[in-house]
């Protein structure tokens, strides 16, 4: 396959993934308003926020950093959805995965948050700093049941490459590494929650906390490409996870009702629970998930 | 008080680990270029990329979580499932940074309206403000008092006023409306106004805020 | 309560007392002796609370009152004392020695009232008019307000006012004669 080709193939992955991601969020925040029994926005008020965010004149900088920042987390989104492989079997749409790319993508999927954290702490607002310290500690949290939830997937299959991971899972819905190894599964679920930056998980980020976390600064283009990569990244991140868990898929409608249901995990628990603080969230992923983690491992090399 | 050379002038503070920061508060905390008219102002003609960004912009109002008087619980409700501004594109934002519509809601005392004018010039443009309430308009039931301005459009660049004291929620919707239908036409031009009547908006804010400590254009 | 002001009768003149409630009562003492009535309220008779200080202007008689809101919270029982003061002096005597709260409010009727407290921490201060005020003290009722607001905030012509009472009548019964 040449290159112009899987250029192509990315730039309409990156594309498909941005309108999935952007029509999500309208969904979701419409799915929230009606059980708060509110209309709620229209379905489509990200793309217009999108288009006014960009559209916005006036824009002020405070250093090379800070306008790194957005671009550093829209890299981990890009970069993630770039080194997935979207459907088994496609060559298109394996993008650029190769033999090691598990690797790649956990580096990925911390990258942005650590570019965020440089950006909005060069702002120089206290609440950037308060929000950036806050989100690394939870996300730090979240991450450990995370990597050891993926950890005992490769040792499972002795590889490092997702493709090869789909493809071992391939023989049916008993061979899903969920029903395979039901432990990793799990924590890898609950760790998911903790990385969508929806509620109860959500508090870096709340409007109504210190106003608004590390993006108190950002502004207008700043702004809206943090909101492209907000459309983007649970995308990926929910692709990813059915990759490693539910048995990838082969075709587009194989793909698109498994990533819809994983992201509508996240949803519904984000619209039945109330907001955590960052102490309570950190201690719920260091009891639970994290033992499960380290029991999956220990399953799964001596079992 | 604080003078405005104190407040100012270079100073060194003392750092977490014992180290000495040098900071200039005119360079590190504010940025004094003088604003500027947009292009889309000057045009006589808005372009049909203008009139889609100004569509999109009516439709995508951001609204500054300030209040500054009695007209903040009025907002209140059209956040709630009786009014619910949300389905109308209207969303309520934590910073100004973010904020496209500065909702002067009732009267302004001298101490809040610093605040307002800070808040104003940190939002990017363009940007809109709206004045609830009679207050903003002639002074309301504090015309007479010795702390409390009159007239918000001589400090700010109002867009829409919305009389009442205070109004309900559903006269605050029918204003939004009318902002909508003003940007929509090209007639939202508050931060232009702003930046090419300057000069006679700083003296008039000057006037009355006498001890000014901030650059003159803060954002 | 008459125990209390028996006692203190015994070492301060009261001039006039006046009964509100049965655990309210204000008395009026002279300057030179208001504050060794409030300490000896505050030490003897378990006033220990300072509710309030607060000042009214008698524009037409050429005096301050000021009102010491002292209050007993063993007994539930609440004593204000009161000042006359002279005008054109505005001076007292500070009483920041028996409640440090209150050199904020001494603070406070520095700046509206302009009177002053000798010795009082930080009197002098800005206390709310921060915004730079240069007129006379704004609670002093030869301070006209509604004039000062007219040249300072430029106000918008048109505005008429109508007294509520005959306004809300012809409005609402414009067929009856109202004269």
């Amino acid at each position: 396959m040449s290159w112009t080709l899987r250029i192509l193939y990315a730039l309409l992955t990156l594309f498909i993934v941005m309108n999935v991601g952007l029509l999500l969020n309208g969904v979701t925040r419409k799915i929230y308003a009606r059980v708060n029994r509110r209309v709620g926005i229209r379905f489509y008020q990200p793309y217009i926020d999108l288009v006014k965010n960009y559209s916005l004149t006036n824009l002020v900088t405070h250093g090379v950093m800070f306008y790194l920042g957005p671009i550093f987390r829209l890299t981990s989104g890009v970069g993630l959805i770039l080194f997935i492989p979207l459907i088994y079997g496609s060559q298109g749409f394996s993008n650029f995965s190769f033999s090691g790319d598990a690797v790649l993508i956990l580096y990925f999927l911390f990258f942005g948050t650590l570019g965020m954290a440089l950006g909005s702490g060069e702002s120089g607002q206290p609440h950037s700093a308060i929000g950036v310290a806050r989100g690394l500690a939870q996300v730090t949290a979240a991450e450990i049941p995370l990597v050891l939830s993926f950890l005992s997937v490769f040792i499972q299959y002795q590889s490092l490459s997702i493709t090869e991971i789909v493809g071992a899972q391939q023989s049916g819905i008993l061979q899903w590494t969920f029903f395979t190894n039901p432990l990793a599964g799990v924590t890898a679920l609950l760790a998911f929650l903790g990385s969508m930056m929806r509620s109860p998980f959500d508090v870096v980020l709340a409007p109504q906390e210190i106003p608004i976390g590390p993006p108190t600064e950002y502004h207008g283009a700043f702004l809206g490409v943090l909101q492209t990569n907000r459309a983007i990244f649970p995308v990926a991140k929910t692709i990813l996870y059915v990759n490693l868990f539910f048995g990838g898929a082969a075709s587009w409608p194989a793909l698109i009702p498994k990533a819809f249901l994983l992201y509508m995990w996240s949803v519904v628990v984000g619209t039945v629970f109330p907001r955590y603080r960052v102490d309570q969230s950190i201690r719920w992923f260091l009891k639970v998930p994290l033992a499960l983690g380290l029991l999956s491992i220990v399953c799964i090399h001596f079992c | 008080m604080r003078s405005n050379d104190d407040f100012l002038s270079k100073k060194i503070v003392p750092g977490v680990e014992g180290d000495e920061i040098e900071v200039d508060p005119i360079r590190d905390y504010y940025c004094d270029a003088v604003p500027q008219v947009s292009r889309e102002y000057k045009r006589a003609y808005p372009s049909i990329i203008d009139r889609f960004k100004n569509w999109a912009r009516s439709e995508s109002i951001w609204i500054l979580a300030y209040g500054s008087g009695c007209g903040a619980i009025e907002m209140r409700p059209l956040m709630t499932p009786k009014y619910d501004a949300y389905q109308y594109g209207i969303q309520w934002r934590p910073t100004p940074r973010q904020a496209n519509l500065l909702m002067v809601s009732g009267y302004l005392s001298l101490k809040t309206l610093r605040i307002v004018i800070r808040a104003y010039e940190q939002m990017p443009s363009p940007k809109y403000v709206m004045g609830l309430g009679s207050c903003t308009i002639n002074g309301g039931m504090y015309y007479d008092s010795y702390n409390t301005i009159n007239r918000l459009d001589y400090y700010l660049p109002v867009d829409v006023y919305v009389a009442g004291c205070m109004p309900r929620p559903e006269s605050l919707l029918d204003g939004l409306e009318l902002l909508k239908k003003l940007i929509r036409e090209g007639k939202g031009h508050g931060a232009d106004i702003y930046a090419e009547k300057f000069e006679w908006y700083k003296a008039n804010q000057k006037k009355i805020l006498k001890s000014w400590n901030m650059p003159d254009y803060s954002w | 309560m008459q125990q209390i002001l028996d006692a203190l009768k015994q070492s301060v003149m009261i001039e006039d007392v006046r009964k509100q409630r049965d655990d309210l009562v204000f008395i009026t003492v002279s300057e030179a002796q208001a504050v060794s009535a409030i300490t000896h309220l505050r030490d003897r008779a378990n006033f220990t609370h300072l509710v309030i200080l607060t000042a009214v202007d008698w524009l037409e008689e050429g005096l301050f009152q000021l009102t010491y809101l002292l209050n007993n919270p063993a007994e539930k029982k609440d004593i204000g004392v009161r000042v006359m003061i002279d005008r054109e002096k505005a001076q007292m005597e500070s009483i920041h020695h028996l409640w440090p709260a209150a050199a904020t409010y001494q603070r406070e009727l520095r700046e509206m009232f302009g009177i002053s407290f000798p010795g009082s921490p930080r009197l002098n201060e800005t206390f709310i008019l921060d915004e730079g005020w240069d007129g006379p003290p704004p609670y002093r009722r030869d301070f006209d307000t509604l004039k000062y607001s007219e040249e300072t905030y430029f106000p918008r012509p048109g505005r008429s006012t109508n007294d509520p009472a005959e306004y809300m009548k012809s409005m609402l019964y414009p067929e009856v004669d109202n004269d």
